[in-house]
């Protein structure tokens, strides 16, 4: 068992951050949501092409790489689509057929690609089983009908990946499919709207939308063990994110509180304030292990690495709620303004926890199968 | 990074559970299974550490030139593991795990060749003399004095929560030698023999009505010098020492994993109207929290381990994982006893002795979960209650 990043990883963490350091040395924007630039620095960086095998023209990069780049995304205020485009959208193809790797990993690695996954859906509770869009299978064709709600990039995305289903009921995991959909296509209509940490999304409608079938990832109405793990992934990725911006809020609030004088004394002289910082740092620490457990096991294809990626995402709810909402609470009314980073930061985890299904579904999936 | 674990580490657990299918009897796993505190029936424990004596393997902690095994940071922990998962009685940690090590660290070469290997062998059965009435958490307040007569001290006070000093027949205790100046520097650590005159025990009834705890009063008790570890007036550092082995030297992680699986055990024979209870969602929700709760913690002992085993010190984490691991052990024996509803309430204490004549009315879980349940309120109270360790996590982890 080692634990300890290897030299590439520890290169690649050092260059992450400095190359963000000096981002927002450079700038006063607060939080980097929408440059095109920033996006194609990312591909000259490497960034884009880390996860995707050398055949298909990227690094090879394992699950722990992509980690260690996205928890330096996380502390750096970017919210930039990495998980969409990358980790989710890329994951998707990547493990698609080639005809479908070769027309679009290239593009995706320069950064001229953008994606998005569409998978929640109008008045119904986080389950990608729980898809009722429907795919209607009409000769070599698939026709879509249906309604995405809160697709992240879905704004930007060029490619959209949808979670369709042809066959079967609402909690099925048979008839469902993933489209691959050109975001201009005829009948597509989007509504783009901001989420609530900065991120960019929409609202998409698909109005008897034409794709040629061959145009999927998966098999086709059974694309369901796929598109789980690559939501697998993804719920890595967002932990890693998460635990970047976790880092900042206690190291911020420690900090703030050997500064904030009250009562003629610092205010993290107090053992009430002590004890609730020591609560956040335990907090955070249960956040790393559960990371690192639930990387590794999926990187090694444990059979329990589903019960730490559970795991992990039912913490994000509970320790890195408990660490934003106290971070808030010992900055005061200066944690209420707009002024400092770990008011973006509190938007971040929360924007996190509820994607990809929040601390109570992850909870339940995991007492299910524990 | 990886999971990878050395066939070298996997052999040795072969090697591990095959020694604990030969030697752990059904009598001593019984005495495991029975037991519902951190400190095992004295018989058993002791039993089984014969037993593990004889084989080398008491100390695995202890370095090999005073009869440790040499074992790796991780062979230890799969050793600990293995225990656990066996449902052996947990050894007695006195003399093991506390005063051993301090002696390895600060004896005189006289105190390590008389002590440790009594120690091993078990011919000596410790306890440890440091909180007093007024000296609970503000320990370095103790007032027990040590007057200094010749080669000798004279001991008067009183020393409370002294975990099985009525089976002991030696003590270390900490003793005040000086009034002045700080508290923590007036302080000596000393060996004490409880049969010498003037040393009283009386137990303390826990509310399991077991009599672990006790009270230890000192009336005009003489100790030769020769007893002092460490300078005089230089136990606090000796006492901090050990404190860090008692918070830390145990991973909670895989014990709290075995509870679970008897839990889920016992929750999916709970009928309720349709299907049991281990396939009720709100009961697997409050199963998950402490099944994350116990994952991340597992990590976060490898992540010591791992840090350990590449020579550096994890200092204040033994803090962390102390709170994390009782206060799981609270969690854990609460959904134990919510488990049960009022078939948790059947206070039989006398079919929990191992080899009891005594049947128990009903299923043998459902005798253990209640006092289990009373007595892990006191684990966030031992070895520095869990605010002293948050106060700890507070200073040296944060620097506030």
């Amino acid at each position: 068992m080692d634990f300890l990043l290897n030299d590439e990883q520890q290169m690649l963490a050092d260059s992450a951050r400095r190359f963000i350091q000096d981002l927002h040395a450079s700038s006063t924007t607060a939080c980097f949501n929408g440059e095109a630039s920033l996006w194609r620095q990312f591909a000259e960086l490497g960034w884009l092409a880390l996860p995707f095998s050398e055949d298909d023209g990227g690094l090879g990069g394992g699950l722990a790489d992509t980690m260690v780049l996205l928890e330096e995304l996380g502390r750096g205020r970017l919210a930039q689509p990495y998980v969409p485009t990358v980790v989710l959208g890329g994951g998707l193809l990547r493990r698609a057929a080639p005809a479908l790797r070769e027309q679009y990993l290239p593009a995706l690695m320069a950064g001229e690609l953008q994606l998005a996954v569409a998978l929640d859906e109008h008045e119904r509770a986080f389950d990608p089983r729980n898809t009722t869009l429907a795919a209607r299978v009409e000769g070599d064709q698939l026709v879509l009908t249906g309604g995405k709600v809160c697709v992240v990039n879905g704004d930007r995305a060029d490619l959209l990946l949808v979670v369709a289903r042809s066959a079967g009921q609402p909690g099925d995991t048979e008839g469902l499919h993933v489209v691959v959909v050109d975001a201009s296509a005829p009948g597509i209509t989007r509504q783009p709207h901001r989420l609530v940490d900065g991120q960019q999304g929409a609202q998409v409608y698909f109005d008897q939308v034409r794709v040629a079938a061959s145009a999927q990832v998966g098999a086709p109405g059974a694309a369901w063990p796929l598109l789980d793990t690559v939501l697998m992934e993804g719920l890595l990725a967002v932990g890693a994110l998460a635990l970047g911006g976790l880092t900042v809020l206690l190291d911020d609030t420690v900090e703030y509180s050997k500064t904030r004088r009250q009562f003629g004394v610092p205010i993290g002289s107090f053992q009430v304030l002590q004890h609730r910082m020591a609560n956040m740092y335990m907090a955070l620490e249960q956040t790393r292990s559960l990371l690192l457990a639930a990387t590794l096991k999926t990187a090694a294809g444990d059979a329990d690495a589903r019960h730490a990626v559970h795991a992990l995402k039912a913490q994000l709810g509970r320790g890195g709620r408990l660490i934003a909402q106290e971070a808030i609470q010992l900055h005061g009314g200066m944690g209420m303004t707009d002024e400092l980073p770990i008011g973006h930061y509190f938007k971040q985890i929360t924007a996190i926890d509820q994607w990809l299904g929040g601390a109570d579904f992850h909870l339940q999936a995991l007492g299910a199968i524990a | 990074m990886d999971l990878q674990v050395p066939a070298s580490e996997a052999s040795f657990r072969d090697q591990v559970r095959a020694f604990l299918a030969d030697h752990l009897s059904d009598e001593l796993r019984e005495a495991g299974r029975l037991c519902t505190s951190v400190f095992a029936q004295v018989e058993q424990a002791m039993a089984w550490q014969r037993i593990l004596h004889q084989q080398g393997w008491a100390a695995p902690h202890w370095p090999k030139e005073f009869g440790g095994t040499g074992w790796s940071v991780n062979q230890r922990a799969i050793f600990a593991e293995e225990l656990v998962r066996a449902e052996a009685p947990p050894l007695i940690p006195m003399g093991l795990q506390m005063c051993g090590p301090c002696l390895i660290g600060f004896g005189s070469e006289a105190q390590q060749a008389e002590y440790l290997p009594r120690i091993l062998s078990g011919e000596d059965f410790w306890c440890q003399g440091y909180s007093e009435p007024g000296a609970g958490s503000d320990l370095a307040s103790l007032k027990t004095f040590a007057q200094s007569d010749g080669d000798d001290y004279i001991l008067n006070g009183t020393k409370i929560w002294t975990t099985y000093a009525h089976h002991a027949n030696r003590m270390f205790c900490l003793v005040r030698t000086r009034k002045d100046g700080k508290p923590q520097q007036g302080i000596t650590f000393l060996l004490l023999d409880m049969n010498t005159p003037g040393i009283t025990v009386e137990p303390i009834i826990g509310l399991d009505e077991v009599p672990e705890q006790c009270q230890v009063f000192f009336d005009n008790v003489r100790v030769a010098k020769a007893n002092r570890v460490g300078e005089e007036n230089q136990g606090w550092t000796v006492a901090k020492y050990l404190l860090t082995f008692e918070r830390g030297g145990q991973d909670y992680a895989p014990g709290l994993r075995v509870q679970l699986e008897r839990l889920k055990q016992i929750a999916s024979r709970q009928q309720r109207a349709t299907g049991t209870l281990r396939e009720d969602s709100l009961w697997q929700y409050r199963l998950a929290r402490c099944e994350s709760d116990v994952l991340a913690l597992d990590f976060t002992e490898k992540r010591i381990k791992s840090a350990l085993s590449a020579g550096k010190n994890p200092g204040a984490l033994s803090s962390m994982t102390k709170i994390l691991g009782t206060e799981l052990q609270q969690a854990i024996s609460e959904l134990a006893v919510d488990t049960l509803g009022a078939q948790a309430l059947l206070w039989q204490p006398q079919a929990l002795e191992p080899g009891s004549a005594v049947a128990p009315l009903g299923p043998e879980y459902a005798l253990t979960v209640m006092p289990a349940y009373l007595n892990a309120r006191a684990c966030s109270i031992y070895g520095g209650s869990n605010e002293v360790q948050r106060g700890i996590i507070a200073k040296a982890v944060l620097g506030l």
